[in-house]
């Protein structure tokens, strides 16, 4: 009952905060359309296929990362508005409160995910809705990594100010570096090393193969590395939780 | 009457600073205890360590028998505390910031909405009750952070200048509330306040920290005997000065600024 009330406040701030889901729909929509129509004719020639299949499940990717990290990040806000106060004085185990906003922030990001998948059937994917649910779990996977990585951030940060080193030199290059937007045989040795060891990387991969085929890993790879990533950052993130002082 | 607040030779430092120096007091069961001090003395720190949402340096706090640097579990389910900054969430209605205080503090679902709109209609915002915060003036958001304090029934109720900002009319009608609790209840009151004739007439013991130390402790008549002086403010001002601590104050202020400017470790 704990662990819920705190993760319905998470998604009733998401859904009262409509600029928030404005934009955070309107920029992977001109990611598909930018790029997608954009490199189309290019990689239709070089690798022979539709480049808006291989880019949507990227796309979707990129959203619930961004929502994701953002989701953790939200603690900061917390913090200053005084409402994680509220919440650390309570009789209720920083554990709990912890995994009550990492679920409530990763259905937030899976939602976003979903949304945007849903943009790219109407701009044209086209993807395997057999193996949909599997992708499904891929999404949610991602989107708990993330938050979790998102809060074990904010629980170091005091403010905002740092904010935009980690968008910066985090979050951009786990997205331009996973293979959301190109494929990942045949890189440079030190992009190959990198990618490889970025956990979007699995998550990009694990959707890809389920919707559209054409795994770089491999499933059975996707799904542990996410595995074992996710549950190590939940454990890193309500260590760093626990440990927070106001 | 058995202590349900012990404090034993607690100490903070914030860098080169020491916010709490090596303090001990102790707090009876069903007492009301005026923590008082100038600002920067020490008292939002104290209170935070006590609440468990700072480690203190050195020394020993136990609140209803837990240790609350061990046991930080089970001491914060003997207490409540209105905090001195706001800590409602601003994105939730009036109702929604009571009814996740009542579910985090296991009130049953039935004893919650009663309880809620009882301390509502108080406070004066049942009519409010799904408006958002965020609309709020201070004192609406005040007076909600106080009924909110009220909702479960804590053995020991921490109060941070829990009046601040609000008319003679509203500080007059929570206090005597307050006072209610403690006698029906047995609640343990301690609080902080400025408005030191609130302390004289609500608190049946008085502890006064200044640049860290508690300088004296006892009944307000005590106090005033002590130093010779009709009221207890006098009695405060007597024993604080009247504006030396000017550069202490700046000092921790800066301090604070710091903190908050950067990483925190």
């Amino acid at each position: 009952m704990k662990i819920y009330i705190i993760w319905l406040r998470q998604l009733k701030r998401y859904f009262r905060s409509r600029s928030r889901i404005i934009g955070s729909i309107a920029q992977p929509l001109l990611f598909l359309l930018a790029f997608g129509f954009g490199f189309g004719p290019i990689y239709q020639k070089a690798a022979g296929e539709n480049y808006l299949q291989f880019l949507a499940p990227g796309i979707i990717s990129m959203s619930i990362l961004f929502t994701a990290i953002f989701s953790g990040i939200e603690i900061i806000w917390d913090r200053q508005f005084g409402f994680l106060k509220e919440m650390l004085v309570a009789p209720v185990s920083r554990f709990k409160v912890m995994i009550g906003r990492t679920l409530g922030g990763a259905t937030v990001a899976f939602l976003q995910g979903f949304f945007v998948f849903i943009i790219s059937l109407l701009v044209g994917f086209r993807p395997n809705f057999v193996s949909l649910p599997l992708a499904f779990i891929f999404m949610f996977l991602i989107a708990l990594l993330f938050t979790a990585l998102g809060t074990a951030i904010a629980s170091l940060l005091d403010d905002m100010q740092g904010f935009q080193l980690i968008m910066n030199f985090l979050i951009m290059p786990i997205f331009f570096l996973s293979g959301a937007l190109f494929p990942l045989g045949g890189l440079p040795k030190i992009l190959d090393l990198v990618s490889s060891l970025n956990p979007l990387s699995y998550g990009v991969d694990g959707i890809r193969a389920t919707l559209v085929n054409g795994a770089h890993f491999g499933l059975f790879v996707d799904f542990s590395a996410l595995a074992i990533l996710t549950t190590l950052f939940l454990i890193m993130g309500s260590y760093l939780f626990s440990k927070i002082e106001i | 009457m058995n202590n349900i607040i012990e404090v034993k030779n607690l100490t903070k430092k914030f860098g080169d600073l020491v916010a709490v120096d090596n303090i001990s007091f102790n707090v009876k069961e069903g007492e009301i205890f005026a923590f008082l001090g100038p600002n920067g003395a020490g008292k939002t720190t104290t209170i935070k360590m006590i609440t468990t949402l700072l480690r203190p340096n050195s020394g020993e706090i136990k609140l209803n028998g837990f240790d609350v640097v061990l046991d930080p579990n089970e001491a914060r389910k003997s207490f409540g505390i209105v905090f001195q900054d706001p800590s409602l969430d601003d994105e939730l209605t009036t109702y929604e910031n009571m009814e996740i205080h009542g579910i985090l503090y296991n009130l049953p679902k039935n004893l919650l909405k009663e309880r809620i709109k009882e301390l509502l209609i108080f406070v004066e915002l049942w009519e409010r009750k799904n408006d958002f915060i965020k609309n709020f003036s201070g004192g609406m958001k005040r007076r909600l952070e106080i009924a909110r304090g009220f909702l479960h029934c804590p053995k020991i109720l921490f109060l941070d200048e829990p009046t601040l900002g609000l008319d003679p009319q509203t500080r007059n009608h929570i206090w005597s509330y307050v006072k209610d609790l403690n006698k029906k209840e047995g609640t343990t009151v301690f609080f902080t306040t400025h408005y030191i004739e609130e302390a004289e007439k609500m608190a049946e013991r008085v502890a006064i920290i200044d640049f860290g130390k508690i300088i004296i402790e006892g009944t307000p008549a005590e106090l005033k005997e002590k130093t010779k002086t009709q009221s207890l403010e006098e009695a405060f001002i007597n024993l604080t000065g009247h504006h030396i601590r000017e550069e202490e104050v700046k000092a921790v202020d800066r301090m604070r600024m710091r903190r908050r400017a950067g990483f925190r470790r």
